[in-house]
């Protein structure tokens, strides 16, 4: 019985699609399906709903290429000393409620989120945000470059004060976007109506919906079933699957996120940079991201993607694959295999641990994939799949070996503010652990003073070589977003910011 | 509740007493339920702390400072005995709290994951019901007979078919291939039918099976033989005789059923990305959202009571035979 079921999932899943309905497109909202669920409302825990949304606008935007643009500011400029910065608002934008957008508002909505723990505007030295006249002013204790970058991270996002209750708790979302919210029912439906009094371009398609559905394989079927017009969140093997029937558009771009090992390197084996080197090569990236994520070009071969243009560079010595290497470095390190194929040193084994948990599905098989390849030069890795907080709670402990995740450096659209924090000189939970290097702390914090604008190409450089170095983190692969889009609409174009969906360019198909 | 010393009381009819012996059993279940749960979630590994931040602001946000202020915010550093204390303390007065994850409040979220799991068991019930209990009074008719064996099939066939190969199968027939039923997802009308008919299929084979052994056990029994002798026509010895006693069996038998539907469907509800209780109680889990927990356990528990209530009394209702001696002065 089982095997019949399962030959006619085989045989449905091959004819599938044809008779999925097309046509009377312009009548129906635009349905969107993602794999988040909406927990909260709260801007720095809604994880970007509103913004990806555009609901919700922050004072700052970004386009394509991470370039700071205006938003809800038209434009902004900081005092000579770096210490005042005054943003101008747009005249005439009003929030969903049909109140106008004042300085006032804005101010106490930053002043807000400023508070929210974990979020980069909680890291920036503000001393006070206020409304000066027509304009919001941020006055900082000490001078910080990228402000303007980190004013475009969705934890910044400017609210109505209608949108808060007691204690300024997020009760409704009022936003001043293209889109206003029509109805919500957390954790997994959203829907959306074009605001009549949005003064930018009207948006042609009037109506979305957003749907959360948890499995890729329910997406998958979601998108091919022409449920679902736009659907992100979909695994290799039903996107391979979808991409060989070649019935549904898939649009991708690479994202500025690496999936990366995190190295503590106050540890007694890893402490040793020929160590992590070693382990560095005994990595094959390019058989990982063939096997495991079905995309050989996502193979890292440095920390920075090329979707961070200013970041990554094309002349650095790749990260390759190379075990001979790797065992000269540990027999350098004084490592010997042992009797049982292990290696030792002094008596001690070289046994660690690496945590990664299964919120991102390829992670828990990558660490597979690594164990199998430091067993290969007599390493015992063991595997521990948990919850994610194992990994900051593990570096506030000092408990953590390795780590396993993926970390997106353009949160904020300048890398430089996640970079500074990640690898500063006391380390940080997704970040370096036990390491520190003064040239490059130095150098990263000269870099956010902005006192030398010209010194910035070097200091990436400098940085770059210091990361490739030293590895205080070893990259592993980059990432690819895609999402499934059907034949009743076009004009889908991804961010790799990941800050806006940009469902207002879309269009229904002729 | 009734807290009355159980010596010298007035008789109560058999309803009222099953009524009095459920309630001690409901607030017996509280209590034991949401002490158990505290006690669980305290001793499971890893920071609580940093397991509420995570499902809060996300796995790249969270760190130590994030931490701290769930910490600080919810009070996790107060003695756990004080923790349970505030709960129980809450509970009395009804409020069962909000959310350690979303902030809102946990009576509001229960009343959505209740409300669709509930609606989900409901629709796959009846139609697992009126298909399993019909095909079951067919079969019995002519035991061995060809609409027999028919059933025996499907009774295996569906038993042995998983529920998520069973909605993957019928999501590719009906919306990839027909296009006629929306694939998952919750909030149009459409929604229900694929998870409802992947869940009832299964049940449907389990009814059929229970009816059809009961409804021939029945007719083999020496008063549905007496009716027949005394010259009831077969319509009426089925409805007075053979429907009633089948009643009396199935009746706890759909009970318990109705039960697993609501409690142990996450594998469906996930599959359709239905939001239904199971699903918010895995979440809680992982999350550690205590107040969700507890409230999410009891709602459970509460059903469980509440459905062998109604159960009891519906048995009751089928066959009023006394069911213990009473000495009545």
């Amino acid at each position: 019985m089982l095997s019949a079921a399962a030959a006619a999932v085989a045989v449905m899943a091959a004819c599938a699609g044809e008779g999925a309905p097309r046509g009377q497109a312009a009548q129906r909202p635009l349905k969107v399906v993602g794999q988040f669920e909406l927990h909260s409302l709260d801007p720095s825990t809604s994880g970007g709903f509103f913004t990806r949304l555009q609901v919700a606008e922050t004072l700052v935007d970004a386009d394509l290429r991470g370039a700071l643009q205006p938003g809800l500011a038209t434009g902004w400029e900081a005092s000579p000393d770096g210490l005042s910065w005054r943003f101008s608002l747009r005249p005439e934008a009003k929030f969903h409620d049909g109140t106008p957008v004042t300085a006032g508002s804005v101010a106490a909505a930053l002043e807000t989120a400023r508070t929210k723990a974990g979020t980069p505007l909680a890291t920036v030295p503000v001393a006070a945000i206020t409304a000066d006249g027509g304009e919001v002013r941020v006055t900082l204790s000490q001078p910080f470059a990228p402000l303007a970058a980190v004013l475009a991270h969705t934890s910044t996002q400017i609210l109505a004060p209608s949108s808060y209750g007691r204690d300024r708790a997020v009760t409704k979302i009022v936003g001043s976007g293209p889109y206003r919210v029509e109805r919500l029912e957390q954790p997994a439906t959203i829907e959306l109506t074009a605001f009549e009094q949005w003064q930018g371009k009207k948006p042609a398609i009037t109506q979305v919906d957003y749907q959360a559905a948890g499995r890729s394989e329910s997406r998958a079927l979601m998108a091919e079933s022409g449920q679902a017009d736009v659907t992100f969140g979909m695994d290799p093997t039903s996107l391979q699957r979808l991409k060989q029937a070649g019935k549904l558009t898939i649009a991708d771009v690479t994202l500025p996120r690496t999936i990366l090992l995190k190295v503590n390197a106050g540890h007694t084996i890893l402490g040793d940079v020929r160590v992590r080197r070693a382990l560095s090569m005994a990595l094959d990236r390019e058989s990982m991201a063939t096997a495991l994520l079905r995309d050989p070009e996502m193979a890292a071969t440095q920390l920075f993607p090329p979707s961070l243009p200013e970041w990554h560079r094309d002349s650095i010595t790749p990260l390759a694959h190379d075990p001979s290497g790797a065992r000269e470095l540990l027999a350098e390190a004084g490592w010997r295999p042992g009797g049982d194929g292990i290696l030792e040193r002094n008596g001690d084994k070289f046994a660690v641990t690496l945590r990664t948990f299964p919120d991102r599905p390829e992670l828990p098989v990558i660490a597979t994939a690594i164990q199998a390849k430091l067993k290969n030069l007599g390493i015992a890795l063991d595997v521990k799949v948990g919850n994610s907080s194992e990994i900051p709670a593990g570096h506030q402990d000092g408990s953590l070996e390795l780590g396993l995740y993926a970390r997106n450096y353009a949160l904020v659209p300048d890398a430089l503010v996640t970079l500074a924090d990640d690898f500063g000189p006391t380390g940080a939970e997704y970040g370096a652990m036990g390491w520190n290097n003064a040239t490059l702390t130095s150098t990263l914090n000269a870099m956010a003073r902005g006192t030398d604008p010209e010194g910035l190409e070097d200091g990436r450089r400098q940085a770059t070589d210091i990361l490739q170095s030293e590895l205080p983190v070893i990259p592993v692969a980059w990432y690819r977003q895609s999402a499934v889009v059907s034949h009743r609409v076009e004009g889908l174009s991804l961010d790799p910011f990941e800050r806006s969906w940009r469902l207002t360019e879309l269009t229904w198909a002729k | 509740m009734n807290f009355l010393p159980p010596t010298p009381r007035a008789p109560a009819g058999p309803a009222l007493r099953v009524m009095r012996q459920r309630a001690i059993q409901a607030a017996t279940v509280v209590l034991l339920v949401s002490t158990a749960c505290f006690a669980i979630i305290q001793s499971l590994p890893g920071d609580i702390a940093f397991r509420i931040a995570a499902g809060r602001y996300g796995y790249d946000q969270v760190t130590a400072a994030s931490a701290d202020t769930v910490r600080a915010e919810l009070g996790l550093d107060r003695p756990a005995w004080q923790q349970l204390l505030a709960w129980l303390g809450d509970l009395l007065t009804l409020d069962l709290g909000t959310s350690l994850v979303t902030g809102a409040s946990v009576a509001g979220e229960l009343g959505l994951y209740l409300s669709s799991s509930l609606q989900l068991a409901a629709a796959a019930l009846a139609m697992a019901l009126v298909a399993g209990a019909t095909a079951g009074v067919l079969a019995a008719s002519r035991p061995g007979g060809v609409l027999d064996r028919l059933t025996t099939l499907w009774v295996s066939g569906a038993r042995s078919l998983p529920p998520f190969l069973l909605g993957l199968v019928l999501i590719l027939v009906f919306s990839v291939h027909l296009g006629v039923l929306p694939a998952a997802g919750h909030g149009t009308a459409g929604n229900i039918v694929l998870p409802a008919v992947t869940l009832a299929v299964g049940l449907s084979g389990l009814f059929a099976r229970v009816t059809r052994d009961t409804v021939a056990q029945i007719r083999q029994s020496d008063y549905v033989r007496f009716a027949a002798t005394k010259g009831l026509g077969g319509g009426l010895v089925f409805l007075r005789h053979v429907l009633r006693n089948t009643g009396v069996t199935l009746l706890p038998y759909v009970g318990v059923q109705l039960l697993v539907l609501i409690e142990g469907v996450v594998v469906v509800e996930s599959l359709f990305a239905w939001p239904g209780l199971g699903h918010a109680l895995v979440h809680a889990i992982f999350w550690r959202d205590l107040p969700m927990i507890q409230a999410t356990a009891l709602a459970l528990a509460l059903l469980v009571v509440a459905l062998n209530t109604v159960v009891d009394l519906g048995t009751l209702a089928l066959d009023p035979r006394p069911r213990r001696r009473e000495l009545v002065l």
